[in-house]
């Protein structure tokens, strides 16, 4: 019995952790709308600093002092942050500023090892909490007591934050109506600023207080990030309460869940997100979202269908891109073959994302399954390349077919995580049916044949499949089926009003959006000759979401250029420079800086002001629409 | 769409750029791919190792006079990056050989591409067994022990122990798995007696030690066998010590011997644990006398076992090269099987039958030394004793 009041109080000690950064994440979420990708980087910093102050200052005020200390250093430079980076970017396209922080991330990430160094860092104990408590025989660390009781103190300040103080009212009016709080006067600028401070401190302050149970290290942020995330969504968000029931509810199932599956934690988080998401759409705690009622903001810059100028011109662009082989080696026409793959796969995230306005953080599922189909198909049943190739793709068809009808119930983030969860669970049954899939090590020797083998046969193939999948995309954005996906994107309730089913739409979307990844995931089996669950991983699915916003995500195809210019910076930069993601990071926030609607969101921008030579008022008319999102 | 065209001349323009810088033409060229932004704290000693052995090489007149040139490429920890990093080390830099990895599933990638491009490849660092057996290749060859060789190496001392009940904690891939599998096996054999009461298996990096400390400790094993490293190893051990979870049981362990797994635990490291690893400050060796003088002058820094495997690996692929007189994989096959080279430990042979070097360990205790945690009675076990029989090893490893 003593045994599972322990396991209890453990499973206790690892929410306390898990809380602190998820209620900062949930405070900023819920009212600046910022999916904070650097929240985990902000968690990170605060461990460093503090393990850093903790070494100089020494006795118990010392530890203590420094690791508030520290807790606050970085939410000032979360304060930074804010004011040059996000404030310039809160009116751009929704998931824009994902981009800003995935960008900082990666900056984050490479910084630490230049100033901290490679090795990992072991912090000192917290003083007068070294040791453990005698319980029937269990130790308990008495620092695990101190994090267990300090996550209700922090609820507590919280609360009385939200519901006692101005500040709090303010808060909690912008996380349910923060256009309404704008409409009624408040400063909308330092209320954003100060909840980002305020949440940027508590994910400092969770880092910080890792200290003395964890090693710091480069990785920690990337460790927690998605974790945190899940707790969020799972308590709701916007919803601190739900926040701190959803950490201790998956906290405690995974301390239990060990004792009788020792390989669950691996996945535990996302199989509860999943069934809490199927259950609850909003989460646990959380409210359903108020119908949004922003005039859609593309109706500023209607899409059109090319102009034969413009197809001539695009179809020159894709006779020289085919002229490569003629004059570029092996290893280039390998690279080109690969960004060719990764524009069918950002074509098909763009697709959802922009023409059905669902975005997926899950979309190399799909991706990968197609891969895994490949493999499987070519392996196993040693069926010849054109088959595979034509009835791998069927796998993500499928995997899209089963999840997509769970995930379109859902919207906005709630939709995003769903996907997130179920690409997390996909991975997992790669990674641990190892007689199947051959878990991390992955199905080897998925060679193509001897007609696509050369470099520049697999090129052409994988440019004309990727010429015929942007085609066949942008002729379903201009048909009856893109009109009325687009109608569920714009308005959902007129959309049902009129007759259409919204969701078998959104469904259908959804399936051609899978399968359409799973090709580009069988081409790419084929050029890597062989499978790893990676090719369905997290940061496969991020890669994606950064082409799709990087092209712009209001345009019809951005995503090609996206995809282009995201994953050829990304290959030279890798082969030119081991601090690739400084300098990708730095360049990524650069474009969000410069390019707030995407690059070609952007060059749409210009050609038509330019277009419009005397333009009455219409950058002033632009702008109010803008804001009202 | 329309401006398609100019990114795409853009890309490659800047790509091309890139190759701009390729080294003199009668230079011998390795290629060398590891995962240095994924994991600085092995890749960083790892890289002065393989400098200082360039250096070497070099001042006693190169490869049979030409000047050896290794291109050092990241691979971000992504199998699919690595084989990108291949193929421009191959198709544009013009490498005589692949050498390098660290993570297994890498290894296995750039092994299967070695295999497909006929290319020589060395891997330096992978521990998995696949690579040279169940999925070994002619092209493939692998310096460090394996995983088979460090688990024989470890059971020899922990069949010695009185222990009867073990647990076992490992993180849930691929490594953890065989380490624990291949343990268990060997362990059984020696000693039919024993139970195995619990295992446990938290994510790579992302242990929540405490539980998993609490319910080790519920099994109550009398011996504990730990696979898990880096940050997850320093908060096992950290929950490990406060909960009294290795009072009074033996623990063995992989690579916490390693200098850069057990230096991060300071003051914390447990006592007693019986290890493989790297014990450079009590190694008395000539060999190994020179390779620390000339470390410690170049880089002012004591080495880490990244630092020998780096440093090893381009010693034999200079080794190599200099025997095959040539660039031609086959040839390079041919001199590699059953070549002998020195090393710091000792000299190590390249086997003809499954291309595994002997490159041995050190095995040892863990002991606290100043605040510091360092390995005592340690003893160099040799490779080739550790493997198993030619019968079983050409049953594991498919026909070339």
């Amino acid at each position: 019995m003593a045994f599972y009041v322990v396991q209890f109080l453990t499973g206790l000690a690892s929410a306390a952790s898990l809380f602190l950064v998820a209620s900062g994440l949930s405070i900023i979420f819920g009212v600046t709308r910022i999916v904070n990708f650097a929240h985990g980087a902000f968690y990170m910093i605060g461990a460093y600093i503090a393990f850093t102050l903790t070494e100089r200052l020494s006795g118990a005020f010392g530890f203590w002092g420094s690791i508030v200390l520290a807790a606050i250093a970085v939410a000032l430079i979360g304060v930074l942050v804010e004011m040059v980076l996000l404030r310039r970017i809160y009116h751009a396209p929704e998931l824009f500023q994902l981009l800003a922080t995935f960008g900082l991330t990666l900056m984050v990430e490479d910084l630490v090892v230049l100033i901290w160094g490679p090795d990992d860092l072991v912090g000192r104990r917290a003083p007068g909490f070294r040791g453990a408590i005698d319980f029937f025989g269990q130790n308990i660390p008495s620092y695990d007591l101190f994090l267990i009781g300090l996550s209700p103190v922090v609820l507590g300040i919280l609360w009385l934050l939200f519901q006692r103080t101005r500040w709090g009212v303010l808060v909690r009016a912008a996380t349910q109506d923060r256009d309404m709080v704008a409409a009624l006067g408040v400063n909308q600028k330092w209320l954003f600023t100060s909840v980002f401070a305020v949440g940027v401190f508590l994910a400092a302050l969770g880092g910080a207080l890792q200290i003395p149970r964890d090693a710091v290290h480069h990785a920690m942020d990337l460790r927690i990030i998605v974790e945190v995330f899940v707790v969020v969504v799972i308590g709701g968000l916007g919803s601190i309460v739900g926040a701190f029931v959803a950490a201790v509810l998956v906290s405690e199932l995974n301390a239990f869940g060990i004792l009788i599956f020792p390989k669950i934690s691996i996945i535990l988080v996302f199989l509860v997100m999943a069934v809490v998401l199927i259950v609850r759409p909003w989460g646990l705690f959380g409210k359903p979202e108020a119908p949004a009622r922003k005039t859609p903001g593309l109706t500023v810059n209607p899409w059109r269908p090319l102009t034969s100028n413009e197809r001539l011109a695009a179809l020159a662009a894709l006779v020289i891109a085919a002229t490569l082989p003629l004059f570029a080696g092996n290893y280039l026409l390998t690279v080109g073959s690969e960004i060719a793959i990764f524009v069918i796969f950002a074509v098909s995230l763009h697709f959802l994302m922009s023409v059905g306005g669902l975005a997926s953080f899950g979309h190399a599922a799909y991706f990968g399954l197609g891969a895994y189909g490949v493999a499987f198909l070519a392996k196993m049943a040693g069926l010849p390349m054109i088959v595979c190739l034509l009835l791998g793709p069927l796998l993500g068809c499928m995997g899209a077919a089963v999840f997509g009808f769970f995930a379109v119930q859902l919207s906005g983030v709630y939709f995003a995580m769903l996907t997130l969860a179920f690409a997390q669970i996909v991975w997992s049954i790669a990674f641990q049916w190892v007689s199947v899939t051959g878990g991390d090590n992955g199905i080897l020797g998925v060679w193509p044949e001897k007609w696509a083998a050369s470099p520049s046969n697999f090129y052409w193939l994988a440019l004309g499949v990727a010429a015929l999948v942007t085609v066949a995309l942008r002729a379903m954005v201009f048909s009856p089926f893109g009109y009325a996906l687009r109608a569920t994107r714009d308005s959902l309730l007129r959309t049902e009003a009129i007759g259409i089913n919204a969701k078998r739409i959104q469904w259908t979307a959804f399936v051609i959006a899978g399968t359409t990844a799973g090709i580009g995931g069988a081409l790419f089996a084929y050029l890597k000759g062989s499978v790893f669950p990676d090719n369905l991983g997290i940061s496969l699915s991020v890669d994606a979401l950064v082409m799709v916003l990087l092209g712009g995500v209001e345009t019809v195809s951005g995503a090609v250029i996206g995809a282009i210019v995201y994953k050829a910076l990304n290959i030279w930069l890798v082969s030119q420079t081991d601090l690739s993601k400084l300098v990708l990071g730095g360049f990524i926030m650069l474009i969000v800086v410069v390019f707030p609607k995407g690059i070609v969101g952007m060059l749409e921008m210009l050609a038509q002001r330019r277009k419009k030579a005397s333009p009455p008022g219409s950058p002033l008319l632009a702008k109010p629409i803008e804001s009202a999102e | 769409m329309r401006a398609k065209n100019y990114f795409v001349g853009a890309a490659f323009a800047l790509l091309a750029g890139g190759m701009a810088h390729s080294a003199m033409a009668q230079d011998i060229k390795i290629g060398e791919i590891n995962s240095y932004s994924l994991l600085p704290a092995f890749t960083e000693p790892y890289r002065k190792g393989w400098q200082l052995a360039v250096e070497e090489v070099n001042a006693a007149g190169g490869i049979n006079g030409k000047k050896l040139v290794v291109i050092s490429k990241d691979d971000g920890g992504k199998p699919a990056d690595a084989q990108t990093a291949a193929n421009e080390l191959v198709s544009s830099e013009g490498v005589a050989m692949l050498t390098g990895t660290f993570l297994s599933n890498i290894g296995l990638a750039v092994s299967d591409f070695a295999n497909q491009k006929k290319v020589f490849f060395l891997a330096a660092e992978p521990l998995t067994d696949a690579i040279t057996w169940s999925k070994g290749n002619k092209y493939t060859f692998r310096l460090r022990p394996s995983n088979y060789m460090q688990a024989a190496m470890l059971v020899e001392a922990a069949s010695k122990l009185p222990a009867k009940r073990w647990a076992t904690i490992a993180p849930n891939y691929e490594y953890g798995q065989s380490a624990v599998a291949v343990f268990k096996k060997l362990m059984s054999e020696k000693r039919p007696d024993i139970q195995w009461v619990d295992e446990q298996w938290p994510p790579q990096g992302k242990i929540d030690a405490g539980p998993v400390v609490q319910a080790v400790a519920a099994a109550n094993p009398e011996a504990i066998l730990n696979v898990t490293f880096g940050a997850d190893l320093v908060k096992l051990v950290r929950e490990g010590n406060t909960r009294g979870l290795f009072k009074g049981r033996e623990v063995v362990s992989f690579l916490t011997g390693e200098p850069e797994y057990l230096d991060p635990l300071k003051d914390e490291t447990p006592e007693g644990w019986i290890v493989t690893g790297y014990p450079w400050y009590s190694i008395k060796t000539p060999e190994h006398d020179a390779f620390l003088k000339a470390y410690q002058a170049k880089y002012n820094d004591y080495p880490r076992l990244g630092s020998i495997v780096g440093y090893q690996t381009i010693k034999s692929a200079a080794a190599i090269l200099a025997k095959a007189g040539s660039s031609d994989p086959e040839k390079l096959i041919a001199a590699a099987e059953g070549l002998s080279v020195p090393s710091p430990f000792g000299e190590i042979t390249f086997r003809k039958i499954d291309h595994q070097s002997t490159l041995g360990a050190f095995v040892g205790k863990t002991a606290l030394k100043d605040g510091k945690g360092v390995m005592v009675d340690s003893s160099y076990k040799k490779g080739a004793d550790y493997l198993p029989g030619d019968a079983e090893v050409e049953k594991l490893r498919p026909k070339d």
